[in-house]
Protein backbone atom coordinates (compact mmCIF):
# COMPACT_ATOMS: atom_id res chain seq x y z
CA UNK A 1 0.00 0.00 0.00
CA UNK A 2 1.42 3.48 -0.83
CA UNK A 3 2.38 6.40 1.81
CA UNK A 4 -0.67 8.51 2.22
CA UNK A 5 -0.92 11.96 -0.35
CA UNK A 6 -1.69 13.66 3.05
CA UNK A 7 2.03 13.04 4.38
CA UNK A 8 3.86 13.72 1.19
CA UNK A 9 6.61 12.25 0.12
CA UNK A 10 9.15 10.96 3.27
CA UNK A 11 12.62 12.82 1.90
CA UNK A 12 15.29 12.74 4.74
CA UNK A 13 15.31 16.11 6.67
CA UNK A 14 19.23 16.10 7.40
CA UNK A 15 20.21 15.01 4.20
CA UNK A 16 17.58 17.80 1.91
CA UNK A 17 19.47 20.11 4.48
CA UNK A 18 22.72 19.00 2.65
CA UNK A 19 21.92 18.68 -0.45
CA UNK A 20 19.98 22.23 -0.32
CA UNK A 21 23.35 23.81 1.26
CA UNK A 22 25.12 22.38 -1.63
CA UNK A 23 23.03 23.56 -4.34
CA UNK A 24 23.22 26.80 -2.62
CA UNK A 25 26.94 27.18 -3.11
CA UNK A 26 26.70 25.61 -6.28
CA UNK A 27 28.59 23.07 -5.21
CA UNK A 28 29.06 19.17 -5.80
CA UNK A 29 29.89 17.02 -3.54
CA UNK A 30 29.63 13.23 -2.73
CA UNK A 31 27.28 12.80 0.31
CA UNK A 32 27.28 9.60 2.58
CA UNK A 33 23.94 8.76 3.78
CA UNK A 34 22.63 5.71 5.49
CA UNK A 35 18.65 6.87 5.13
CA UNK A 36 17.93 4.24 1.92
CA UNK A 37 14.39 5.06 2.89
CA UNK A 38 14.54 8.83 1.63
CA UNK A 39 12.85 9.62 -1.58
CA UNK A 40 14.85 11.29 -3.97
CA UNK A 41 13.30 15.04 -4.36
CA UNK A 42 14.23 16.75 -7.33
CA UNK A 43 16.40 19.36 -6.02
CA UNK A 44 19.08 16.07 -5.78
CA UNK A 45 19.47 16.14 -9.05
CA UNK A 46 23.09 16.22 -10.50
CA UNK A 47 24.42 15.26 -7.49
CA UNK A 48 25.83 12.23 -6.38
CA UNK A 49 24.65 10.62 -3.19
CA UNK A 50 26.89 7.83 -1.51
CA UNK A 51 24.25 5.03 -0.04
CA UNK A 52 24.90 2.69 2.48
CA UNK A 53 23.77 -1.09 1.53
CA UNK A 54 24.73 -2.59 4.78
CA UNK A 55 28.45 -3.18 3.73
CA UNK A 56 29.92 -0.18 2.08
CA UNK A 57 28.95 2.92 0.54
CA UNK A 58 27.91 2.98 -3.39
CA UNK A 59 27.35 6.03 -4.81
CA UNK A 60 24.36 7.13 -7.20
CA UNK A 61 24.57 9.69 -9.64
CA UNK A 62 20.74 10.84 -9.03
CA UNK A 63 19.83 11.51 -12.72
CA UNK A 64 16.21 12.97 -13.67
CA UNK A 65 14.63 9.56 -14.16
CA UNK A 66 15.05 8.71 -10.65
CA UNK A 67 13.42 11.39 -8.94
CA UNK A 68 10.17 9.84 -7.03
CA UNK A 69 12.38 6.35 -6.83
CA UNK A 70 13.36 5.43 -2.99
CA UNK A 71 17.60 5.74 -2.73
CA UNK A 72 17.80 1.93 -1.46
CA UNK A 73 16.28 1.01 -5.16
CA UNK A 74 19.83 1.88 -6.34
CA UNK A 75 22.07 0.11 -3.76
CA UNK A 76 21.66 -3.25 -3.85
CA UNK A 77 22.05 -5.33 -0.63
CA UNK A 78 22.82 -8.54 -2.08
CA UNK A 79 25.44 -9.63 -4.41
CA UNK A 80 24.70 -12.90 -6.58
CA UNK A 81 27.86 -14.50 -7.21
CA UNK A 82 26.32 -17.69 -8.47
CA UNK A 83 25.83 -20.95 -7.19
CA UNK A 84 29.24 -22.47 -5.97
CA UNK A 85 30.22 -25.38 -8.48
CA UNK A 86 28.83 -24.12 -11.37
CA UNK A 87 31.37 -22.81 -13.36
CA UNK A 88 29.27 -21.45 -16.04
CA UNK A 89 28.00 -19.20 -13.53
CA UNK A 90 30.96 -18.19 -12.43
CA UNK A 91 32.91 -17.28 -15.55
CA UNK A 92 29.70 -14.81 -16.59
CA UNK A 93 29.36 -13.45 -13.79
CA UNK A 94 26.85 -10.42 -14.11
CA UNK A 95 27.84 -7.74 -12.18
CA UNK B 1 -17.55 -7.99 -39.64
CA UNK B 2 -16.34 -5.82 -36.70
CA UNK B 3 -12.79 -4.94 -36.94
CA UNK B 4 -11.44 -2.90 -34.13
CA UNK B 5 -7.46 -2.13 -33.33
CA UNK B 6 -6.92 -5.17 -36.00
CA UNK B 7 -8.63 -7.25 -34.07
CA UNK B 8 -11.42 -9.45 -35.26
CA UNK B 9 -13.98 -9.85 -32.90
CA UNK B 10 -15.85 -12.59 -32.10
CA UNK B 11 -19.47 -12.37 -33.92
CA UNK B 12 -21.23 -14.54 -31.75
CA UNK B 13 -20.40 -13.11 -28.26
CA UNK B 14 -22.00 -9.68 -26.76
CA UNK B 15 -20.50 -6.14 -27.80
CA UNK B 16 -19.03 -5.93 -23.74
CA UNK B 17 -17.81 -9.62 -23.74
CA UNK B 18 -15.98 -9.50 -27.36
CA UNK B 19 -14.28 -6.48 -26.74
CA UNK B 20 -12.74 -7.66 -23.70
CA UNK B 21 -10.43 -9.90 -26.50
CA UNK B 22 -8.70 -6.43 -27.35
CA UNK B 23 -5.34 -6.25 -25.01
CA UNK B 24 -5.71 -3.69 -22.45
CA UNK B 25 -9.39 -3.84 -22.41
CA UNK B 26 -11.27 -5.76 -19.49
CA UNK B 27 -15.20 -6.17 -18.95
CA UNK B 28 -15.08 -2.63 -17.00
CA UNK B 29 -13.51 -0.90 -19.83
CA UNK B 30 -15.73 -2.44 -22.55
CA UNK B 31 -18.95 -1.33 -20.37
CA UNK B 32 -17.12 1.98 -20.05
CA UNK B 33 -16.52 2.20 -23.58
CA UNK B 34 -20.15 1.07 -24.79
CA UNK B 35 -22.00 3.49 -22.51
CA UNK B 36 -19.54 5.96 -23.85
CA UNK B 37 -20.54 5.27 -27.74
CA UNK B 38 -24.23 5.17 -26.90
CA UNK B 39 -24.04 1.44 -27.84
CA UNK B 40 -26.35 -1.40 -26.12
CA UNK B 41 -23.95 -3.91 -24.35
CA UNK B 42 -25.97 -6.78 -24.45
CA UNK B 43 -25.93 -6.46 -28.17
CA UNK B 44 -24.25 -9.02 -30.47
CA UNK B 45 -21.39 -8.10 -32.32
CA UNK B 46 -22.73 -9.50 -35.26
CA UNK B 47 -25.68 -7.28 -34.44
CA UNK B 48 -23.71 -3.54 -34.08
CA UNK B 49 -24.30 -1.36 -37.31
CA UNK B 50 -21.02 0.37 -39.05
CA UNK B 51 -22.17 3.44 -37.37
CA UNK B 52 -22.09 1.55 -34.05
CA UNK B 53 -18.46 0.40 -34.77
CA UNK B 54 -17.20 3.45 -36.00
CA UNK B 55 -18.72 5.36 -32.79
CA UNK B 56 -16.75 2.44 -30.55
CA UNK B 57 -13.44 2.55 -32.20
CA UNK B 58 -13.44 6.48 -32.00
CA UNK B 59 -14.12 6.07 -28.31
CA UNK B 60 -11.34 3.85 -27.82
CA UNK B 61 -8.76 5.93 -29.60
CA UNK B 62 -9.12 8.64 -28.08
CA UNK B 63 -9.62 7.86 -24.75
CA UNK B 64 -7.50 4.51 -24.44
CA UNK B 65 -4.72 2.79 -24.72
CA UNK B 66 -4.75 -0.34 -26.24
CA UNK B 67 -3.13 -3.26 -28.37
CA UNK B 68 0.46 -2.16 -29.54
CA UNK B 69 0.72 1.14 -27.72
CA UNK B 70 -0.33 -0.24 -24.53
CA UNK B 71 2.16 -2.93 -24.99
CA UNK B 72 5.21 -0.49 -25.64
CA UNK B 73 4.20 1.60 -23.07
CA UNK B 74 4.64 -1.39 -20.52
CA UNK B 75 7.76 -1.88 -22.36
CA UNK B 76 9.03 1.39 -21.53
CA UNK B 77 7.85 1.25 -18.26
CA UNK B 78 10.33 -1.59 -17.77
CA UNK B 79 13.21 -0.19 -19.73
CA UNK B 80 12.59 2.89 -17.65
CA UNK B 81 13.91 0.75 -14.57
CA UNK B 82 16.40 -1.07 -16.16
CA UNK B 83 17.79 1.75 -16.94
CA UNK B 84 18.02 3.92 -14.26
CA UNK B 85 19.51 0.52 -11.98
CA UNK B 86 16.80 -0.11 -9.91
CA UNK B 87 16.29 -3.18 -7.58
CA UNK B 88 13.57 -3.97 -9.75
CA UNK B 89 15.24 -3.60 -12.84
CA UNK B 90 17.69 -5.24 -12.13
CA UNK B 91 15.37 -8.28 -11.08
CA UNK B 92 14.00 -7.53 -14.44
CA UNK B 93 16.84 -7.91 -16.31
CA UNK B 94 17.10 -11.52 -14.32
CA UNK B 95 14.22 -13.03 -15.04
CA UNK B 96 13.90 -13.17 -11.65
CA UNK B 97 9.96 -12.28 -9.54
CA UNK B 98 10.41 -8.37 -9.29
CA UNK B 99 7.58 -7.81 -6.32
CA UNK B 100 9.49 -9.65 -3.56
CA UNK B 101 8.94 -12.86 -4.18
CA UNK B 102 11.01 -16.14 -2.63
CA UNK B 103 13.07 -17.40 -5.21
CA UNK B 104 14.04 -20.76 -3.12
CA UNK B 105 11.40 -22.71 -4.82
CA UNK B 106 8.41 -21.67 -6.64
CA UNK B 107 8.24 -18.38 -9.10
CA UNK B 108 8.79 -20.78 -12.33
CA UNK B 109 6.60 -18.38 -14.34
CA UNK B 110 9.72 -16.06 -14.23
CA UNK B 111 12.46 -18.05 -14.57
CA UNK B 112 10.99 -20.85 -16.98
CA UNK B 113 11.32 -24.07 -17.19
CA UNK B 114 13.99 -25.85 -14.78
CA UNK B 115 17.14 -26.39 -15.75
CA UNK B 116 19.23 -28.59 -13.05
CA UNK B 117 22.49 -27.75 -12.00
CA UNK B 118 24.68 -29.77 -12.87
CA UNK B 119 27.00 -30.93 -9.73
CA UNK B 120 24.47 -30.68 -7.02
CA UNK B 121 24.86 -33.57 -4.49
CA UNK B 122 21.88 -36.58 -5.33
CA UNK B 123 19.65 -37.42 -1.91
CA UNK B 124 20.59 -39.06 0.77
CA UNK B 125 17.88 -41.39 -0.11
CA UNK B 126 16.96 -42.81 -3.40
CA UNK B 127 13.83 -43.71 -4.29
Amino acid sequence: MPRSVKKGPFIDYKLLKKVQTLNDSNQKKIIKTWCRSSTISPEFVGHTIAVHNGNKMIPVYISEHMVGHKLGEFSPTRIFRGHPGTKAEKASRVK
Amino acid sequence: MARIAGIDLPKQKKAFVGLTYIFGIGQYTAREILSKAGVDAEKKIMELTEEEVAKVRSVMTTEFKVEGALRSEIQQNIKRLMDIGTYRGLRHRRGLPVRGQRTKTNSRTRKGKRRTVAGKKKAPTKK
